[in-house]
């Protein structure tokens, strides 16, 4: 395979097969973690990681593991690498893992890991395996990062509050202060249905991008076929 | 009495201001994607609700008796760390079972439930309330009431949204917006709409 087509599979994931606005996998995190746009980065990471790992295992067990009982499989697989990242979360970053709480070992039953492994790991090699992750991983973290900043900015006035906790040099009380505070922030945008519609917009805006400038009818259908 | 209110509290908790869908963000995907129409958004939910209850009673004990650092203490085991893979496991384990259950001795529940019965395993309101109901500190019998709310309440989600999402699917919206991009902007504004209970539950149940 060409160097080319292994850039490909890198970048796929992070516009055209994005995995949150284009495929629509992994929506609960996303809605979820995207308050504040560092717990969008921790998340991101986070999921990145096991992403990668599990692609990699998955794809190199795909001849041994039998056809039937490979849902199981791979869930065992997921599992034990979000407990690992459980546990490193826990012993390094213990505000990031009070953030994310549940959400962190709920990234067993995202989508997008599960998703990934049945449609590209379990049919494709280590290597590119491994690119497919980490591209679907960095589209994941780009996206929850982008609704993180808007939902914060708007929501709390500020952008990257809680940033010290991840890089400790920047001191626990990190924050830059993007509206002023005498302006009363939208706080609605940092709670429920601001992350809907905020996700509505960001997912609209996704398919206009890509749709522009092929003009063509088959983005409308990604976009709806892609849940299930 | 006390007992009963407060389960009763829990209870409408679960359903009207916590409800798992439209405030904790659980259990997107199957809200999205089954939400079209009211009869599988009714399957669905009921099909939900079951294992989430059974999950609960299932997880509860194993998680207490077996896993919790608590119940080590003092000796040399500490099997906590193996949470996350012992639920996911006796989630899969529990869907696969009652699939060969309905099959064999209620074949209508099983027609009816049988395409959503396998997507249940990942769908994250499962294995969130197993979590949820220990890290609340939940005893076996409010652990039960809370997966019962959970599971109502996602109904209750389920059904009203189906009956926005046909108006929406009529409505004339700009391109780039069709499809899910609209339905999501709707959402919002049911969930904008579930923001009011909040508070009523302790209004009426106060313990």
């Amino acid at each position: 395979m060409s160097n080319n087509s292994k850039l490909k599979i890198l970048t796929n994931g992070f516009l055209n097969e994005n995995p949150v606005l284009r495929l629509v996998l992994g929506t609960c995190p996303t809605l979820a973690v995207t308050s504040m746009a560092s717990n969008g980065i921790g998340m991101g990471l986070a999921a990145t990681f096991v992403l990668i790992c599990s692609n990699i295992v998955i794809s190199a067990l795909r001849k041994i593991i039998p056809d039937q009982v490979r849902i199981p499989c791979y869930i065992t697989v997921i599992a034990g690498f979000v407990s690992v990242v459980q546990m490193l979360v826990k012993a390094y970053v213990p505000d990031l893992d009070k953030a994310l709480g549940v959400y962190l070992p709920l990234i067993v039953v995202n989508c997008i890991i599960l998703g990934r492994a049945e449609m590209f790991a379990s049919k494709n090699g280590v290597v590119d395996s491994a690119l497919d992750g980490l591209g679907m991983g960095i589209g994941f973290t780009i996206t929850l990062v982008v609704m993180g900043s808007i939902r914060e900015i708007l929501g709390s006035g500020t952008w990257m509050a809680g940033l010290g906790s991840l890089i400790p040099a920047l001191g626990a009380d990190f924050a830059i202060q993007v509206i002023p505070e005498s302006i009363d922030p939208f706080t609605i945008m940092t709670s429920a249905p601001g992350g809907f519609f905020v996700f509505g917009i960001l997912m609209a805006g996704a398919t206009w991008l890509t749709s522009r400038p092929k003009k063509s009818e088959k983005s409308a259908e990604a976009v709806e076929g892609g849940n299930a | 009495m006390e007992m009963a209110l407060k389960l009763a509290s829990i209870f409408f908790t679960m359903i009207l201001v916590d409800n798992y869908v439209l405030a904790k963000f659980l259990g997107i995907c199957p809200f999205l994607g089954v939400s079209k129409k009211l009869d599988s958004a009714v399957g669905m939910s009921l099909a939900v609700t079951f294992v989430m209850v059974m999950a609960t009673a299932a997880t509860w004990p194993i998680y207490t008796f077996v896993l919790s650092p608590a119940y080590a203490a003092g000796t040399s085991r500490d099997l906590g760390y193996l949470q996350t893979i012992v639920f996911i496991l006796i989630i899969a384990i529990l869907v696969q079972l009652l699939e060969n259950f309905l099959k064999k001795f209620v074949p209508a529940l099983y027609k009816a439930l049988g395409v959503y019965l396998p997507l249940i395993t990942t769908n994250c309101t499962i294995l969130g309330v197993t979590i949820l109901n220990l890290d609340n500190g939940y005893n076996f019998v409010e652990s039960i009431v809370c997966a019962a709310g959970a599971g109502i309440g996602f109904l209750v989600a389920m059904v009203l949204f189906s009956g926005v999402r046909r108006r929406v699917e009529q409505a004339i919206t700009p391109k780039c917006f069709e499809g899910l991009p609209i339905t999501l902007v709707a959402a919002a504004v049911t969930s904008l709409s579930f923001m009011g209970f909040g508070g009523i539950v302790d209004a009426i149940f106060k313990v």
